[in-house]
């Protein structure tokens, strides 16, 4: 079976669990923003946790399935209409040949999810199916939904797990505008002057609207680097390093003005030095803010963020259980 | 020039471990964070992710789940040790070809387009202002400098198969240029740009700091396999490859597109053995050893 694209929606992509092992030749792991999301979403069609789904952002796909299926939308709150008529959000839903799946606008949050029984099934590039734009691999011809495409559904499998209806609220994810970030502080943090690096970790930053896979940007009162002889190779400004990698979630202040968040899509490497990373627990929050969002990154040790990542992973369990 | 007695240890949140052999640049540091990386990989520790080794760091991503952090520390600094107590270091690679076109109409115009508020100097070019910032005469100095000597990848990242490369020239006479004040939103696919003492050959269009020297005809990185080069794997480079720019002029540029087109086209390449012992030693006539083996190619 298939969907078809009729409109694709403001950047929907075909995203997975992520590619890992290429990072080294500078391929980013992607992978839907939102893990968790995009997991309860796959456990409620009755898929494994490896499922492709959709990630769409702001603005919804209009799309339309030649066959019966199974559906389910998750992440961020937006109303979803079948045939027009408004159907639940974090609940399984069935289709039949012919429905039109559409959507009303988001209310919070930037990425939802619509996850189909079978997963979206493009051939795996590099072991994954995410949707790799830059390098032109994966999803469907590596880049973004357009109309007209169609979009190959896998065979469902036998769900191995009894069927799941609706998600209990107490396992969604919220969608504040007021948000807690926990970091890891490290990487060149001994470049930030005092005061930068405790704006870094005190100050309240403000997500921009230059916000997407690659990186969110925040603005601020700056975090500054100490003015002190450069190395060689690294380059003149204060916040230049000889070039690295970069740590997925690690935060870089060019200028010593915006922090930048390094999320699923972003450059592996470069000049930049980076003062924190966001521990791996935390980074499916990026999906759930929306420009203006309020953010505090707080710094935790390695300890709790082992803690947090643990948590977590109960979480989910709790979702496959 | 000497490495700092240890490397420096800190982690990119529960999943990453940066190991940073010195904070400037040297083959020396480079030669280090390789070689932790090969060993590593020979280690072949379950829960290790991906090795990246760069230009004098490494970064190491891991599971915590499966491997703690405390041992993955542990293994690396015990490889760091022994790769610092083997002096001399002999690589076992291949020296790759790379023809470029020069101040070319493509990266010119892409340069036209973000001078105010991008640059440092708006009023000229890329390559002109590559040249003042060293002291040299002019551009066509600059574009000689770039070629005469070869390079090393020292690190492949930013964005596919994009590789950073390193001069094989002694310290005093490596040009350094800054980079952007503002990174551009659009560079040319196969773009041969310049910042810090790295030349980067940015794989793919898209955003970029450096500053433009040149284009390549040919591709490295081919998602689809087409050419020969690419038998293996998408992207062409690996740390430890040397490169020798080759300028070309326009004619010479649309005649290996055309071949690129036909999926004829082959890099110019051969094995080498580099050896930083040599190097060190020696350095230009390495280079000439590195470069011999090209002719017969």
């Amino acid at each position: 079976m298939s969907l078809e694209i009729i409109t694709p929606g403001l950047a929907t992509t075909v995203q997975d669990r992520g590619r890992f092992g290429y990072y080294r030749f500078g391929i980013p792991q992607g992978g839907a923003m939102d893990q968790y999301s995009a997991a309860i979403g796959n456990r409620l069609v009755g898929n494994t946790p490896e499922e492709a789904v959709l990630e769409c952002t702001y603005l919804g796909p209009k799309l339309v399935t030649d066959a019966d299926a199974v559906i389910a939308v998750t992440g961020a709150p937006v109303d979803v209409l079948v045939n027009g008529e408004p159907a639940p959000q974090h609940e399984r839903l069935e289709l039949r040949a012919g429905d039109e799946l559409s959507f009303g606008v988001i209310r919070g949050g930037a990425k939802f999810f619509i996850a189909i029984a079978g997963g979206i099934d493009v051939p795996l590039a590099l072991g994954s199916r995410s949707t790799y734009p830059i390098g032109r691999i994966g999803g469907v011809d590596g880049r973004a939904l357009a109309a007209g495409d169609v979009l190959p559904v896998g065979a469902r499998a036998e769900e191995a797990l009894p069927r799941v209806e609706r998600i209990s609220d107490d396992l969604l994810p919220s969608y504040d505008q007021q948000v807690e970030v926990r970091v890891m502080l490290g990487l060149y943090d001994h470049k930030l002057t005092d005061a930068g690096l405790r704006n870094l970790i005190e100050a309240e930053w403000t997500l921009t609207p230059v916000a997407d896979r690659m990186g969110l940007r925040f603005d601020g009162p700056g975090a500054a680097w100490k003015e002190e002889a450069q190395p060689f190779g690294a380059g003149q400004d204060p916040s230049n390093i000889t070039d690295a990698g970069y740590p997925v979630g690690s935060i870089q202040i060019p200028g010593g003005t915006q922090p930048i968040v390094l999320h699923y899509d972003a450059v592996s490497g470069g000049g930049y030095a980076q003062a924190a990373t966001v521990i791996s627990a935390d980074m499916d929050l990026f999906a759930r803010m929306s420009p203006g969002a309020r953010v505090r990154f707080v710094p935790v040790t390695m300890e709790e963020a082992l803690a947090a990542r643990a948590e977590r992973r109960a979480r989910l369990a709790r979702v496959w259980s | 020039m000497t490495l700092p007695d240890h490397a420096r240890y800190t982690w990119g949140g529960d999943e990453f471990l940066v190991v940073e052999i010195a904070p400037d640049m040297s083959l020396e540091a480079n030669f280090v964070s390789n070689s932790i990386a090969v060993g590593l990989e020979q280690r072949d520790l379950p829960g290790i992710v991906d090795i990246c080794p760069a230009n004098a760091s490494l970064l190491i991503r891991f599971d915590p789940d499966e491997l703690p952090h405390t041992e993955l520390e542990r293994a690396v600094r015990e490889l760091e040790t022994q790769v610092r107590q083997v002096s001399g270091g002999v690589l076992e690679t291949r020296i790759i070809e790379v023809p470029v076109w020069y101040d070319d109409p493509y990266t010119r115009e892409t340069a036209e387009r973000f001078r105010e508020g991008y640059h440092q100097d708006p009023s000229g070019t890329d390559l002109d202002y590559a040249a003042a910032v060293n002291g040299l005469a002019d551009a066509q100095e600059f574009i000689r400098r770039h070629h005469e000597r070869p390079w090393i990848v020292s690190m492949v990242g930013f964005v596919a198969g994009l590789p950073f490369l390193f001069q094989l020239a002694p310290q005093a006479e490596q040009l350094e240029v800054p980079k952007y004040l503002s990174p551009r939103t659009d560079t040319p696919p196969l773009t041969v740009g310049y910042g810090g003492c790295f030349t980067a050959h940015y794989s793919v269009r898209g955003a970029g700091g450096y500053q433009m020297l040149g284009i390549a005809p040919a591709p490295i990185y081919d998602p689809d396999r087409r050419l020969a080069d690419f038998g293996d794997f998408s992207v062409l480079f690996r740390t430890g490859d040397i490169v020798k720019y080759r300028p070309i002029d326009e004619a010479e540029y649309r005649e290996i597109q055309a071949q690129v087109d036909a999926g004829t086209y082959r890099y110019r390449q051969a094995r080498v053995t580099f050896s930083l012992a040599e190097a060190l030693a020696d350095l230009e006539g390495h280079n000439r050893s590195l470069l011999e083996a090209l002719d017969v190619a």
